[in-house]
């Protein structure tokens, strides 16, 4: 057996520096949720199938149940918590999903919405294809995505700051 | 996640020299683990082999896409995105992008690379068969030195390669492109994206367009064999001959000697082999009409 021993992986996550003493392979999403209490991202499948566990690394999206915590060191990590730009204001893919009724269980809305934030990112005014394309790694078993889909269109059009409705 | 996390040492050296040196340990078996879509999909189920794992992400020779005179060198750390990205390759060889574009999604697209996929070997990936299509050769580097395999040649079996254990996949390599010619991908699986191949097949056709004769082709397929496979049967059977329906029930009739099909989780042996007979009639007929 290898009986390796916990690393000091050293990590930004949402703007603060951490150092987290992990075991190496420790999923991301474990790392977040248990040792950094930061809960927004959910497990949905464990094996990269449905997006839930999305974050940001570095700007881009990634499964974080399938991110080792060493591939992570000295990198940027953004999770749903890191999104809003202050206490009382929502980024404006936030807005649209609380307006245009983008939720409802909620379990895939955080890794839904940094999709669609990348998204926005790299297509700031996306066709419906282009939509459809980067939000399909990321399942909803509520809301039969056309709110989504809407919620999106909705916040390509917003300035950022400007209220959905 | 059923992993027992003590059980996985994980160490991600700076050089490709570093990488070797431990992958030349005989004393210590290192696996190599790029972006981790596959391997750590293993680890979460609890049944990724405990030991020791070689993190080959800060390696920066591994990366990059470089065209020399019309042929390409891609590092094996490409990821899809990267290969997405590459005008390029969009240019000269777009199957693969083709195959990029439906393999998961974009989050498995930002951390998969090439060499992972060719290394882990499943009969179900999708950009081997563009791969093979394109007559790719991979560079393999060890402490012993360097060495070339054509891709054809690589997988020998179910997860079976040509690759020792203290090889790694460095670049994949691409010769000038054949020419022009039709190109073609198609890939059958559940939903169109986030799902793993049923049945997939990519083509490379060169019509004479007066004649209308194949004067040269490749055609390549997964999930109806042990391993991606070249269809040498349906290319033997096509090449310059004229591009009709004879032509096509030839192909069909060559693609069953090419293919052995199964049943398993995610399709029946019945139902690839119809697919895979109309991917290729429909390959051709696209052939044709582009001329």
């Amino acid at each position: 057996m290898a009986d390796a021993p916990a690393v000091d992986v050293r990590v930004t996550v949402n703007g603060h520096e951490q150092v987290v003493t992990v075991h190496p392979m420790a999923r991301l999403l474990d790392v977040l949720r248990v040792d950094l209490h930061l809960t927004g991202t959910k497990e949905g499948c464990g094996e990269g199938e449905c997006g839930a566990c999305s974050v940001l690394v570095n700007g881009e999206l990634v499964n974080s149940c399938l991110t080792p915590a060493l591939q992570v060191d000295g990198a940027s990590v953004t999770t749903i918590e890191g999104l809003a730009p202050g206490d009382d204001r929502l980024h404006r893919v936030q807005q649209a999903f609380i307006e245009h009724g983008g939720a409802q269980c909620g379990i895939c809305t955080p890794g839904m919405i940094l999709a669609a934030v990348t998204l926005l990112e790299r297509h700031p005014q996306p066709t419906d294809e282009q939509i459809r394309t980067g939000l399909s790694g990321n399942l909803c078993r509520c809301t039969g995505y056309t709110r989504i889909f809407e919620a999106v269109v909705r916040a390509a059009r917003l300035r950022p700051g400007e209220r959905a409705t | 996640m059923r992993a027992y996390l003590p059980a996985y040492d994980l160490r991600a050296p700076e050089t490709l020299r570093e990488a070797l040196t431990l992958m030349g340990d005989r004393a210590r078996r290192w696996r190599p683990l790029a972006g981790g879509t596959d391997l750590m999909v293993l680890f979460d189920a609890g049944t990724l082999p405990e030991g020791h794992y070689l993190g080959l992400w800060k390696l920066t020779e591994l990366r990059g896409i470089h065209e020399i005179g019309g042929a390409f060198a891609i590092g094996a750390l490409t990821t899809y995105t990267d290969i997405l990205h590459d005008a390029r390759l969009a240019r000269s060889f777009p199957l693969l992008g083709r195959a990029a574009a439906e393999t998961g999604g974009v989050a498995t697209q930002n951390r998969g690379t090439v060499g992972g996929n060719i290394a882990n070997a499943s009969p179900a990936a999708d950009t081997p068969p563009a791969l093979l299509v394109y007559d790719a050769e991979l560079e393999l580097h060890s402490v012993r030195g360097t060495r070339r395999v054509s891709y054809d040649r690589f997988h020998r079996g179910y997860k079976d390669m040509d690759l020792g254990p203290d090889e790694l996949i460095t670049r994949i390599h691409l010769p000038r492109p054949h020419g022009v010619g039709f190109h073609y991908y198609r890939k059958v699986g559940t939903r169109r994206a986030q799902a793993i191949s049923k049945v997939c097949l990519a083509a490379w056709i060169d019509l004479d367009p007066k004649a209308r004769t194949i004067r040269d082709l490749r055609v390549a397929v997964n999930s109806v064999a042990p391993m991606v496979t070249r269809c040498r049967h349906v290319e033997d059977a096509l090449r310059g001959r004229a591009c009709d329906t004879a032509a096509a029930h030839a192909a069909v009739d060559a693609l069953t000697r090419d293919i052995a099909p199964i049943d398993d989780v995610r399709s029946t042996a019945n139902y690839r082999r119809h697919v895979a007979s109309r991917l290729l009639e429909e390959a051709l007929e696209s052939a044709r009409g582009s001329v």
